[in-house]
């Protein structure tokens, strides 16, 4: 992986990604490793996205690198009309790696292809966020001691949720089995069951949530946001009937775990939060070692 | 009569014929062939009656031979078309378009989020469907179908 961009989830092998996993969890035994010495990471975020930004930063400062970045287009020279490749050749030249979220799907290989410092995705519109998936991964590979044979509910705006269409697509690979609970609006797009059809892996799709989540060993929710539907109405109708609830828990398996992107607004109930099945505040904290692992083996450290 | 009939589209020595274009897709072929910019003598026909697909046109270009990916780019706007070679008047050799695996400009993606239709970036896509023809992008990802299909 040594000086490669990470774009997309698909770029990398089965091995590749087994190989993050394993580092990560060296990092997380050990996360204080000064590797990043005299690196220096540039952040550009065009859109704001605090936690993925504090978790890269947090990553390279433990690292002992140094960071350098904006965290919104308008306090760029973007705002005065320069184009992204312009940016992206110029500050190629200040760092030693270049971390990138924009709004624009695709930009992030454009952007691979015209720097000379390796690229990572850290999310380009509603395309990909590889390191979010790869978290992901290490989180259910973590709580389940396997990737192999798992049965994943997906639950929330499955439509245009980036975060859910990757990592079905990651776990297709582990022989997953899916459940996709979602209000009629929101549901998975049919190329993605198409898929599932195609390599032969079962999957139920269902607008009920506390009925179909008893056999999980991964919930993982998403947040319903009021901006995706074309009607209000439904909006209104549907924004607490995908709310996880402390009671609905119960009678699900103990190795379950509820894993959620953040931020969460009211689709995960607080009192869920002290629940030991509760598992996205750790998930958070395994970004940081993900994401660690992912820039030792791009800057050849690992 | 009937000579100065297939006098109206004459035929070359050397060259190749372009047959079996859809009319109204008789220009698109000519820019992604790029033979608005060469210097042979062309003679091109359209709307003429063909019993296959309607109204056909045909495009006669002199002393000009294409590479097989060369001609393989007017794929999206004419599946159909069919090449004759000629040498001395005679067609030496036929050769039909295939749907190559990957294209690069010619087509537009459909996604406006896209940062093709954002900035000065060039369209590329992987052909993922040969059959009715539809196209990954290179950079978003996102699927371009025949029906939304959109020339550059």
């Amino acid at each position: 992986m040594k000086n490669r961009s990470l774009v997309s989830i698909d770029d990398l092998s089965k091995e590749e990604i087994f190989k993050i996993l394993d580092l990560a969890e060296g990092f997380e035994k050990n996360p204080n490793q000064r590797i990043l010495d005299g690196k220096v990471v540039a952040t550009l975020f065009y859109e704001p996205s605090t936690r993925t930004r504090l978790s890269f930063e947090s990553a390279v400062n433990r690292l002992g690198g140094r960071v350098i970045g904006f965290s919104e287009a308008s306090s760029s020279s973007v705002s005065k009309g320069e184009s992204l490749k312009d940016t992206i050749m110029t500050v190629a030249n200040y760092s030693d790696l270049i971390v990138m979220r924009h709004p624009i799907e695709g930009s992030a290989r454009y952007a691979s292809e015209v720097s000379n410092v390796p690229i990572i995705n850290a999310g380009d519109g509603a395309n990909q966020h590889p390191t979010q998936t790869l978290l992901d991964l290490f989180s259910i590979r973590k709580t389940q001691g396997k990737l192999d044979n798992l049965k994943i509910v997906m639950v929330g705006d499955l439509k245009y949720g980036r975060t859910v269409h990757s990592l079905l697509m990651a776990m297709s690979q582990f022989n997953a089995s899916f459940t996709f609970i979602s209000p009629k609006e929101l549901q998975m797009p049919s190329e993605y069951k198409m898929y599932l059809d195609k390599v032969g892996l079962k999957y139920k799709e269902t607008t009920d949530l506390a009925e179909n989540i008893k056999d999980a060993d991964i919930i993982y929710m998403t947040r319903v946001q009021r901006e995706r539907f074309s009607d209000p109405l439904e909006y209104e109708k549907v924004k607490n009937v995908y709310v996880l609830r402390n009671s609905m828990l119960e009678g699900t398996k103990p190795n379950m775990r509820v894993l959620h992107p953040l931020p969460r607004v009211n689709e995960i109930h607080t009192d869920v939060d002290d629940n030991p099945q509760a598992y996205y505040f750790p998930q958070a904290l395994n970004g940081v070692f993900t994401r660690m692992a992912i820039m030792a083996l791009i800057l050849g450290l690992k | 009569m009937k000579d100065i009939k297939q006098l109206s589209v004459s035929a070359i020595q050397n060259g190749t014929v372009i047959d079996h274009i859809p009319a109204q897709n008789l220009f698109k072929v000519i820019t992604i062939l790029g033979l608005d910019k060469i210097g042979s003598q062309i003679t091109f026909g359209t709307n003429l009656e063909s019993k296959r697909m309607g109204k056909k046109a045909i495009i006669k270009i002199a002393d000009k031979y294409f590479e097989k990916d060369e001609i393989n780019r007017i794929a999206m706007v004419a599946p159909l078309a069919k090449l004759n070679i000629i040498k001395d008047y005679n067609v030496v050799d036929k050769m039909l378009v295939e749907v190559p695996e990957e294209i690069g400009g010619i087509v537009k993606c459909m996604n406006p989020k896209c940062i093709t239709n954002n900035e000065k970036v060039n369209t590329r896509f992987k052909v993922v469907d040969k059959k009715n023809v539809s196209l990954k992008c290179h950079y978003c990802e996102k699927i371009t179908d025949q029906e939304h299909m959109e020339y550059l």
